[in-house]
């Protein structure tokens, strides 16, 4: 009956709702007094049990009751947070993911997991238990003052309860049904009369039928506490307006509920009497007392409510922020739209499509050329510049949400190995691609987890060491020279160079006595079956993982390397591309072909011929007091064609490194959509795709990161050859 | 969904007269009721009723009075029948005869 899409909905929600709730139920540990963290917690509880009953799936609903019902508690300062009842709150959370896991793949919960539900159930319902006593007056809703007037006093001879309701305009749209409570209701007591209302619907032309007008007045015969009855209402109290009057209320309390209600007072008194609520003789005593009042002042009903000693006005004062602050929640909801990521996949593509047809038009303006055609494709081709840019945007986001999920995952591990380890988040606000959010999560937990099974180190090894106890845990974000980086870091032991290169040898990845750097020792630990930790646990030390990690991230044309100092601790540092679209280029001339560099690792051009003077083709140049290492693009991509006249120099930047790459023309800026290569052409190295030109043409792009590594790792082999030279060349002195 | 009939005057809804199909019946019925002087309404063989269905009634009702045209609804299913007992209007919807204001208003009260 229920449409897949609206399941897909509560489920994409649900995950959301329960991130959340994690995220603050980790929160809470550290703050326990934070009633905001609290509110989190039970919001996204209240909702997911309000939305799960809408689809019928009591088993969610039956269980996130006894949560939720916890969590009010707690929230009304009942219970107090402590770190036992934030771990079965945890689990309850992890319990509540099972079964949206389960209604996500249309299965339905097994006996097993029905029982462990269970078991849960009544863990959590012994904190209830603990605080009955504290409950046991239920039913007063305003305890009379010894100062109020004595016409205040005076009751009503029901023995019925009143319920007034009117529903928010959202009602239908949040999926409820206004008859649903009702029948709900009718599950706590005998309902004696209901009357709906429905003087608030607008004549057919103005009606939305999807916005709901309706509104009931109830008179209830319970014996159930006002707290039951209220919670009937939990899923729709935040949009409708709900009054509850417990049998015998003050005559006052009548009056202001007729005060408060939108319908004309005549029409509503009757209403009241129609339900057995009032007597006709008690009506008129309520009406009477409000024209008095109305007579004496027209005061706020805030104010009239603290005049008559029913409330404080520190109370009001804290509703009224309360009302403010749910109002602005709301305003930042509306402000978001769920985009099916496949429309802006779609979108992206054929912005990729625009700029190319954009540069096609530029040429045939150049070619024909036509001053007003060229100056309005240049017009053109800045907007749709925009409009990449733009396009782009959409697709990023903060790399914080994935960051605050290690939280849990540093929690969660740190108990198992009864290390105290502590995360430190910083750069959460950086933002990337939406694709590599998703795809990063998996290589991150696993060298979160590494670091802290074999980075840091057990608590009295910390202490023989002179560090603190608690070991600490980084997770870094920031952009630099168009990719992002993502560091890993701890305080521990950092990686031992023996041991690895021993397990290296050992293991065949390298020939013993072979020269390596520190930095190629350290990446070995990223060679497939590759683990040097003695005790193999369940978290890591299989030496499957590593590999896997930088696999995972050379597929989003990222790299990844460690940084480590022994004893002090080790960092990870993974660099990915923004966008794995469209980037700016630098067109650039070899012979007869053309290849695109990006254009933000681009840090100069300069011509060969000024810098160097060495006829013997060195291969560094003098660039301002800097050694800089360059290649001939020409030799490195065994280029054919003529030579240029003047060579020139690329300068190109990634991570700490810069290079020089020489070119025979510089053709300028281009707007690139990456392409990628086919299967064939996959394995080729310095090559990372290759785009369509405006004429049609087809451009590689260089792939700067692994030149670079190239270039780098015959850098490092030279300097050890030439150290190890004059090592012997010493010895022999 | 909601499929319904036309046929001169007669309008049978089959289905869901629910949130999901109201939009949809609300602007045909309203069409419906300009161009016959008597829009009459077989719910027989509605299986799901909800408030907003109600509300629909309830709209269209009031609309063809304020027109001066007859609405009546006829055949009410069981799903139908049982709303309109919980909610106190079996009197407003409850039966095929004329409405005229003053009958809402005295109802209403009632």
């Amino acid at each position: 009956m229920i449409p897949d899409e609206y399941l897909q909905t509560f489920v994409i929600e649900s995950k959301e709702l329960l991130e959340q709730m994690e995220e603050a139920l980790l929160k809470v540990e550290q703050a326990p007094d934070d009633p905001e963290i609290i509110n989190a917690i039970f919001r996204a509880a209240h909702t997911i049990k309000g939305s799960a009953g809408m689809f019928g799936l009591d088993h969610i609903v039956t269980f996130t009751h006894a949560a939720e019902s916890v969590l009010d508690k707690v929230r009304s300062g009942d219970i107090a947070i402590n770190s036992v009842l934030v771990a079965s709150l945890i689990e309850a959370h992890d319990y509540l993911k099972v079964l949206v896991e389960h209604v996500a793949k249309g299965m339905s919960p097994s006996s097993e997991i029905d029982e462990y539900g269970k078991r849960l159930i009544s863990q959590l319902e012994t904190y209830l238990d603990k605080t009955k006593e504290s409950e046991s007056n239920p039913l007063t809703v305003v305890t009379p003052n010894a100062n109020v007037e004595p016409v205040q006093t005076d009751v009503v001879g029901t023995d019925y309860w009143h319920l007034s309701l009117r529903f928010g305009v959202d009602v239908f749209r949040n999926g409820m049904d206004p008859f649903s409570f009702v029948r709900c209701l009718a599950s706590h007591g005998t309902i004696v009369q209901l009357v709906t209302i429905i003087d608030a619907i607008p004549a057919a032309e103005d009606m939305d039928p999807e916005s709901c007008y309706l509104g009931f007045e109830i008179s209830l015969q319970s014996n159930e506490d006002k707290r039951t009855i209220e919670n009937v209402f939990n899923f729709v109290r935040d949009d409708c307006s709900i009054r509850i009057l417990p049998p015998h209320s003050k005559i006052s309390e009548y009056q202001d509920l007729i005060h408060e209600l939108p319908e004309q007072e005549m029409r509503l008194g009757e209403i009241l009497v129609s339900c057995g609520t009032l007597t006709p003789e008690e009506l008129e005593s309520v009406l009477h007392f409000q024209s008095q009042c109305d007579e004496a002042l027209q005061q706020p009903i805030g104010e009239v409510l603290v005049e008559q000693k029913m409330v404080s006005p520190p109370v009001i004062e804290a509703a009224l922020k309360k009302q403010e602050q749910v109002k602005e929640n709301k305003k930042a909801e509306a402000n978001l739209i769920r985009v099916d990521a496949e429309k802006l996949d779609e979108l992206i593509n054929l912005v990729g499509e625009l700029i190319i047809a954009g540069a096609g038009t530029n040429l045939i303006a150049r070619r024909a050329n036509m001053p007003d055609l060229i100056e309005s494709t240049a017009t053109l081709s800045r907007l749709v510049e925009e409009v990449r840019d733009s396009a782009l945007a959409l697709r990023m986001v903060q790399i914080g949400g994935t960051f605050n999920r290690f939280q849990r995952v540093v929690r969660d591990v740190s108990k198992e190995l009864g290390k105290d380890i502590e995360l430190i988040i910083s750069g959460a606000e950086t933002e990337l691609d939406k694709t590599v959010v998703e795809k990063i999560g998996d290589p991150l937990t696993h060298l979160v987890r590494n670091s802290m099974d074999h980075g840091i180190e057990s608590a009295e090894v910390r202490l023989s060491r002179g560090k603190p106890v608690k070991g600490s845990l980084k997770l870094n974000a920031y952009h630099d020279a168009g990719s992002i980086v993502i560091e890993v870091s701890d305080d521990g032991g950092g990686l031992n160079k023996e041991k690895i290169l021993n397990k290296a040898i050992e293991r065949n990845l390298v020939a013993e006595g072979a020269n390596l750097t520190d930095k190629e020792i350290y990446n070995l630990i990223f060679e497939a079956g590759f683990s040097t930790a003695e005790t193999v646990s369940n978290l890591s030390g299989r030496g499957v993982g590593m590999d896997v990690v930088r696999r995972n991230i050379q597929a989003l044309r990222g790299t990844v390397d460690i940084e480590s100092q022994e004893g002090l601790g080790s960092t990870i540092r993974i660099r990915l591309p923004l966008t794995l679209a469209i980037i700016d280029g630098f067109m650039v001339g070899v012979g007869n072909t053309v290849f695109v560099i990006p254009l933000d690792m681009v840090v100069e051009c300069i011509e060969l011929k000024a810098w160097t003077n060495d006829e013997r083709d060195g291969q560094c140049l003098n660039l301002r007091g800097e050694v800089l290492p360059y290649r001939r693009l020409r030799d490195y991509l065994n280029t054919q064609g003529e030579q240029g006249q003047r060579e020139n120099v690329v300068v190109v930047r990634y991570g700490d490194h810069k290079a020089g790459l020489v070119v025979d023309k510089l053709m300028g800026e281009f707007q690139t959509v990456i392409k990628p290569l086919g299967k064939l052409f996959q394995g080729e190295k310095g090559i990372g795709g290759f785009t369509i030109l405006g004429n049609g043409d087809v451009a590689l792009i260089v792939d700067v990161p692994s030149l670079m590594n190239q270039i780098e790792h015959e850098k490092a082999v030279e300097e050890m050859t030439v150290s190890r030279a004059s090592r012997s060349y010493a010895e022999v002195i | 969904m909601a499929k319904s009939k036309e046929q001169n005057g007669r309008i049978t809804i089959k289905g869901e007269l629910t949130i999901y199909t109201v939009a949809e019946l609300k602007e045909s019925l309203l069409a419906k009721l300009l161009t016959n002087d008597e829009l009459v309404l077989d719910l027989s063989a509605v299986d799901e009723f909800d408030a907003a269905g109600l509300q629909l009634l309830i709209v269209i009702k009031r609309g063809a009075m304020a027109l001066g045209r007859v609405f009546k609804i006829t055949q009410h299913s069981p799903a139908v029948l049982n709303l309109l007992n919980l909610a106190g209007l079996t009197s407003l919807l409850g039966d095929s005869m004329l409405i005229t204001p003053e009958i809402i208003l005295e109802e209403n009260l009632a």
